[in-house]
This record gives C-alpha cells, sequence and structure tokens, in this order.
C-alpha cells in the first residue's frame, strides 16, 4: 500500500484532489439544495449546456499552456466569432455553414498569424496575445456596434435542436413526463474535448507539445521542431477560440461588443484548477474539463442560493484558484527537496 | 563618413532611442492630421490642449507602470492584477469618505484616513501578491490571477453592487486642478511618484538589487542578498502604486464603479514597460522608459480619438501599433532581414561572377 501513495506523482495528486472537490462539492449542493431538487440530472447537465464554448476554449487554453504560452484573446476572438457569424448571417444574408466555415478559416489565420509572431519572432505570448485581444474586440467594433440577433433559420434550428435521453424523466407540475436533455454543442464540445486528449497523449504532435514545454533545449537535442510546433498549437488554438466562439453565440444568439469579457481568464482558470502549470509541460485536458465543471457548479450554486449577488462567483472562484495554486506551489516544494 | 555612421550608431544604441523614435512617430502623425495638436490655450486660468490632456490622462498609467516595471524587473513576471485593485482602493476610499452611502455631498471621514486607507490596501493587496511570488514561489502571472478574479469581486462587495457618488470639490481636486494651479494635479503626483522612486533606486542600493534578483535570483542570493524580500517589496510597492493610481481614477470622476474603474489598465501598464524596452523576462530595466512607453500609449489614444475612432474601433489601431513596435524591437526580425540582405548580397557577387 505505501508503495503505491510513493508511486503517485504529484500531478496526479492533484488531478484526483479536484475530481474529489468536484463531488464532494456536487455532494454537498445535493444536500444543501435538496428541495430545490439540485440532484436532478438536468441540472447537471445544464452545467455542460451552459459551458460548451469554455469546454473547448479551456481545451486550446490547456493545450497552449502546456507549451508554456498563454493566450489571453480567447474572450475577444469569441465576441468576434459571434459577431461575424451574426453579421454574415443577418446583414449579408448569407447560410449558416458557410458562414461557420468562414469563421473557422478566420481563426485559423488569427492563429498562424499569432503562433508566427510568438514561434518566429519570438515576441512573449502574453504580448502578442494582448495584442490579439485589442484587435478582435476592437474589429468586433468595426463591424457593428450594435447588437445583432441571429434568426437564421438554419442556425436556430442547430441552436434549439435538444437531444432528450431515453429516461431519467420526471413529471413536470402540468403532468408531462420530460426527458433530460443536452444539446448538439454540448455533444461537439465533448468531442473536441476527447480529440484532444487522445492527440496530446498518443500522438507525436502531443508528445513534441509536452517536449516543448518541459523544456526547450532539450526538446531541440531530442528533434523536436520547436517552432513549427508552437506555431502548429497556437493555430490550432485559433480555429478551437472561433469553434468555442460558434458554440458560445449557439447559446446567446447574439452578437454584441461586451459580449465574453474576461472570458480568458475563465480559461485559463479552469485550466489551473485542472493542474495545468503555468510553466507549461504539464496539464491535462481532462483536468481542464473538471476545472470548468468547478466554475459550472459554483455558478449554479449562487443561482439556487437565490439572495447570494454575482460577484461571489468571482470571490469563491479566486479563492479555489488561490487554494489550487498554493497546494501545488507545496507540491513542487516537497518535490524539490526529496530530490 | 565614418564619424557621423559612428554618432548614428550611438544614437541608435542609445537604449531609450527607440522608445523615443515610437513617440515622436505617434506625434509627427499628429503635425500631418491635425495641426492644431500642439496648441495649448488658457481658459479660466488652467491650460487646456492635446497635449496638455495627454500628460494629464496617462498620470495614473505612468503611476502603475513605474510599480509594473519593477515587478517584471525582479521577479521577470508581470502583475495582471493592478487594474483590479486600483477598483478596491478607489471603492475603500469612497466608502469612507462618503461613509458608505450611494450619494454624498460631505466628508464623512478626514480626507487624509480616506486617502491612506486606499494606499494602505492597495499596498496590503500588493503585499499579498509578494507573498506568493516571494515565498510560496508561484509563478507570478498565476499568482496575481487571484487577485484579478477576486478584485473587481471585493470592490463589488464594498460598494454593494453600485456606483458611489462623492460629490465634493475638494475630493474632485486630486483627479482635477488645484485652485491656482494651471496645471492639472494628476500631473504632479506622477512626477513626485517618478522622482521618490528614482531617488530610491538610484541613491540607495535597492535598484542595483532589483536587477541582480531579476538577472539570476539564486545567484543574488548565493551573493547575500535577500531575493525573496526584494521581489515581496516590489510586489508591495506595485500595489502601493496601484492605490495611488485609484485614488487618481475615482478622483477623476467623484465616483467608484467597481466593474469598470481602471478596466484593462493592467494590459496598458504591461504594454507600456514593454513599449519602454524594457525585457520582460525581467533584469536590467528602464524606469524612465516605460514613463514614456505610458505616455507613448496615451498620446496614441489622444491621437486616435482627436482623428475622430470611436472608443470601441480603438482598440483594432491600438493592437497594430503594438504588433509594429513590438516587431521593431525584436532581435530575431533584425537577424531575419540580415539575412535575407546577406542572401540577396551573395546572389548579386555569385552573378557578378557569372
Amino acid at each position: 500500500m505505501n508503495f503505491r501513495i510513493k508511486k503517485m506523482d504529484s500531478k496526479q495528486f492533484l488531478l484526483l484532489i479536484t475530481i474529489g472537490l468536484f463531488i464532494v462539492m456536487y455532494l454537498a449542493g445535493m444536500v444543501v439544495f435538496q428541495d430545490k431538487n439540485f440532484g436532478k440530472l438536468q441540472v447537471f447537465l445544464n452545467l455542460f449546456i451552459s459551458n460548451a464554448g469554455l469546454i473547448v476554449a479551456a481545451t486550446g487554453m490547456t493545450m497552449v499552456i502546456i507549451t508554456g504560452g498563454i493566450d489571453i484573446s480567447v474572450g475577444s476572438v469569441i465576441a468576434m466569432t459571434c459577431m461575424l457569424l451574426a453579421w454574415m448571417m443577418e446583414i449579408k444574408g448569407m447560410g449558416a455553414v458557410p458562414a461557420l466555415a468562414i469563421v473557422l478559416a478566420v481563426g485559423l489565420v488569427y492563429g498562424l498569424v499569432q503562433g508566427w509572431l510568438i514561434a518566429y519572432l519570438k515576441i512573449q505570448p502574453f504580448i502578442v496575445t494582448l495584442a490579439g485581444l485589442f484587435f478582435a474586440r476592437g474589429m468586433t467594433a468595426v463591424i457593428s456596434t450594435d447588437m445583432i440577433s441571429i434568426k437564421n433559420g438554419l442556425f436556430l434550428k442547430w441552436a434549439n435542436a435538444k437531444i432528450y435521453f431515453p429516461f431519467g424523466g420526471a413529471m413536470n407540475r402540468k403532468g408531462v413526463m420530460v426527458y433530460p436533455y443536452l444539446y448538439p454543442s454540448v455533444l461537439l464540445a465533448l468531442l473536441t474535448l476527447v480529440l484532444f486528449f487522445v492527440v496530446l497523449k498518443y500522438t507525436k504532435f502531443g508528445r513534441s507539445v509536452y517536449a516543448v514545454g518541459g523544456n526547450e533545449q532539450s526538446a531541440l537535442m531530442m528533434g523536436v521542431n520547436i517552432r513549427r510546433t508552437k506555431l502548429k498549437v497556437y493555430a490550432i488554438n485559433g480555429v478551437l477560440g472561433t469553434f468555442a466562439g460558434f458554440l458560445f453565440s449557439l447559446n446567446t444568439c447574439a452578437g454584441f461588443v461586451e459580449q465574453a469579457k474576461g472570458f480568458e481568464m475563465e480559461a485559463i482558470a479552469s485550466s489551473v484548477i485542472g493542474g495545468a502549470l503555468l510553466t507549461g509541460g504539464v496539464g491535462n485536458v481532462f483536468g481542464s474539463l473538471l476545472g470548468v465543471l468547478i466554475k459550472g457548479t459554483i455558478e449554479t450554486f449562487i443561482t439556487f442560493q437565490g439572495t447570494l449577488s454575482s460577484w461571489w462567483t468571482k470571490i469563491t472562484i479566486a479563492v479555489l484558484l488561490a487554494f489550487f495554486i498554493i497546494l501545488q506551489s507545496v507540491l513542487a516544494s516537497r518535490k524539490v527537496k526529496v530530490g | 563618413m565614418s564619424r557621423i555612421k559612428n554618432v548614428i550608431i550611438k544614437i541608435t544604441g542609445y537604449r531609450l532611442f527607440l522608445p523615443l523614435l515610437c513617440l515622436a512617430i505617434v506625434l509627427l502623425v499628429n503635425i500631418i492630421k491635425t495641426p492644431s495638436f500642439f496648441e495649448i490655450t488658457i481658459k479660466n486660468g488652467v491650460f487646456y490642449g492635446y497635449i496638455v490632456d495627454i500628460i494629464n490622462r496617462s498620470s495614473e498609467l505612468v503611476i502603475l507602470s513605474i510599480g509594473m516595471t519593477l515587478v517584471v524587473a525582479a521577479s521577470g513576471g508581470t502583475d495582471i492584477s493592478v487594474g483590479a485593485v486600483s477598483a478596491v482602493s478607489g471603492a475603500v476610499a469612497i466608502f469612507i469618505l462618503g461613509g458608505g452611502q450611494t450619494s454624498t455631498d460631505f466628508y464623512h471621514a478626514p480626507y487624509l484616513l480616506g486617502v491612506l486607507a486606499a494606499i494602505g490596501v492597495g499596498a496590503l493587496l500588493g503585499a499579498w501578491n509578494g507573498f506568493l511570488v516571494a515565498k510560496m514561489r508561484i509563478q507570478p502571472m498565476v499568482a496575481t490571477l487571484i487577485l484579478y478574479t477576486a478584485g473587481r469581486g471585493i470592490a463589488q462587495l464594498i460598494t454593494k453592487g453600485q456606483i458611489l457618488y462623492l460629490r465634493v470639490d475638494h475630493f474632485k481636486q486630486l483627479g482635477g486642478f488645484i485652485p491656482g494651479i494651471p496645471l492639472p494635479t494628476p500631473v504632479f503626483v506622477a512626477i513626485l511618484c517618478i522622482l521618490v522612486t528614482m531617488l530610491l533606486l538610484k541613491k540607495t542600493a535597492l535598484g542595483l538589487y532589483v536587477q541582480t534578483v531579476g538577472i539570476n535570483s539564486r545567484a543574488a542570493r548565493l551573493v547575500g542578498l535577500n531575493s525573496t524580500m526584494i521581489k515581496f517589496l516590489t510586489y508591495t510597492f506595485c500595489g502601493l502604486c496601484s492605490g495611488i493610481a485609484g485614488m487618481i481614477i475615482t478622483s477623476r470622476v467623484y465616483s467608484i464603479d467597481a466593474n469598470n474603474a481602471g478596466l484593462n489598465i493592467e494590459l496598458d501598464a504591461i504594454l507600456a514597460v514593454a513599449l519602454g524596452g524594457n525585457s520582460l523576462g525581467g533584469g536590467k530595466f528602464s524606469l524612465l522608459g516605460s514613463v514614456i512607453g505610458a505616455v507613448t500609449i496615451q498620446a496614441l489614444t489622444t491621437t486616435l480619438y482627436a482623428m475622430k475612432v470611436s472608443a470601441d474601433q480603438l482598440y483594432v489601431y491600438k493592437a497594430i501599433v503594438v504588433i509594429l513596435i513590438v516587431a521593431l524591437q525584436s532581435s530575431e526580425l533584425k537577424r531575419m532581414l540580415r539575412n535575407l540582405r546577406g542572401r540577396s548580397q551573395v546572389t548579386q557577387t555569385g552573378k557578378e561572377v557569372a
């Protein structure tokens, strides 16, 4: 038994704590808000429904953080995506499919430019993506300063297509059987997450991402093309950013300038709570999913509680963040002492 | 000929050359676009004009960039919580002075108490950041992410989610004008901050210490410097600067809006440090460079306003200018260009031989 504990390293330990925390929080919610049906399957599914975009954004963010970089432009990119989609479909009268294709292409170009500046000109990721943040938010305003609602038929069909579960239904007040449901956006988000989990863990590209983040010098010695790896990571992250924007717009069905402000910090916080280290080399997209779910649970708590104001979300997340960050630091320093 | 070349090399090699050049270019655009840009008029005994406005509006950014420069120099990381800390400081000041009421027109507490509380809270929050970075050895961006997330929440907790007003003429003076003095007060506060910091860094060994710790924190410890303490102090100082900036921000609008006070100013402050030619990796730093960087950012903003660009669209231009300036300063680009030139020279000589 003792032997097994020793074999578990601090990374797994952190992930376990995150999983444990989520379960404990959720169970506590079920007990405290028993009368309000917190334990219903739909409440759990809503965590995914309202955070589908964040799951995808956090996946990209985790990948970038593993390389030792950071992307603070993702919130603005999401706002730009929503606005671009709304503008193309409503003002220009384009179809939903070409609009989506164009938006993803924009994301690719955005990521390539940022990646080139970071990988080839060696400008700090923070500064480059800061400019990216400014640019995307500004472009959103250039496209339109007014809010545009999306009324495109196909798009709304995507947004409102409910996928019902065949079980777990409950009678509502009118006596109609209501089954728990999901939106397609959730499935897309989870599919992306699984895809990147596999890519990062089992492909050559994924391993070079970890190698670059762990130690650039030794990655270079092993023959990893650092620049190209970084460029690829930021390009993929750009596409994921706009894809997250698409999922986000399925929830909001509108584009406006102030959308998704501070979203990048939510994505970073999710990654960090999920065990990613900002020094690079360590991280797991599954962990970032848990980070997203924890954030969602806190928000659900506050909605269920009813009297607490929305700023308590920020404060609670910050407290959790502090807890995880200090824990990581303590574990890291213990490891140094042993080694 | 070689003499002129030497002079040019000397000038371009000067540390503040690029930052000053950027500022000059921004101002040059104005001479062409807005001829009235450099006019200064006197109305009611105070100076008016775009230039005065730039210096005035850049004051809080200058103050923040001083603190940010030291943080960057000592720890090689950035403090992204300064905007949120400013909001907390402002909220504390107005809460104390206004007695927690939504709108009042007289002080409920002595002015000095409010100011000291605001700056003290700033320093306290800075110390928390410093504790995490220096003592717990957490990467600066992650450590300050905590207060970045919580800061505005705390400020809203203090203001109970409302916008608090303090309509006292005396309170407006810090962000406006003191009767009888033609220049806006924030300018004096900023200059005072620069002078005090400069004196502290140059007349004592502190400046050298900060630089040493930034270049190699372990080596600094081995030669007997208390690296932990110095990093801690820079973060505390940065918090203190945020407190002062928060006072000016709230005084300008004699109110506190926890959601919007000092919004995104941390990004501008980090940008100011980078524009000033400082490496964000820590080590050698130039305080004056950051100050010039801060003024450049404000000059750019004012320029674009003068050219009637709307506030939301401003960011597009800002982003382009930022990338251009940072790319110009990148040594990789210089090497690429040199390689390109070298290659074309080689092909030329190759042709001649053929």
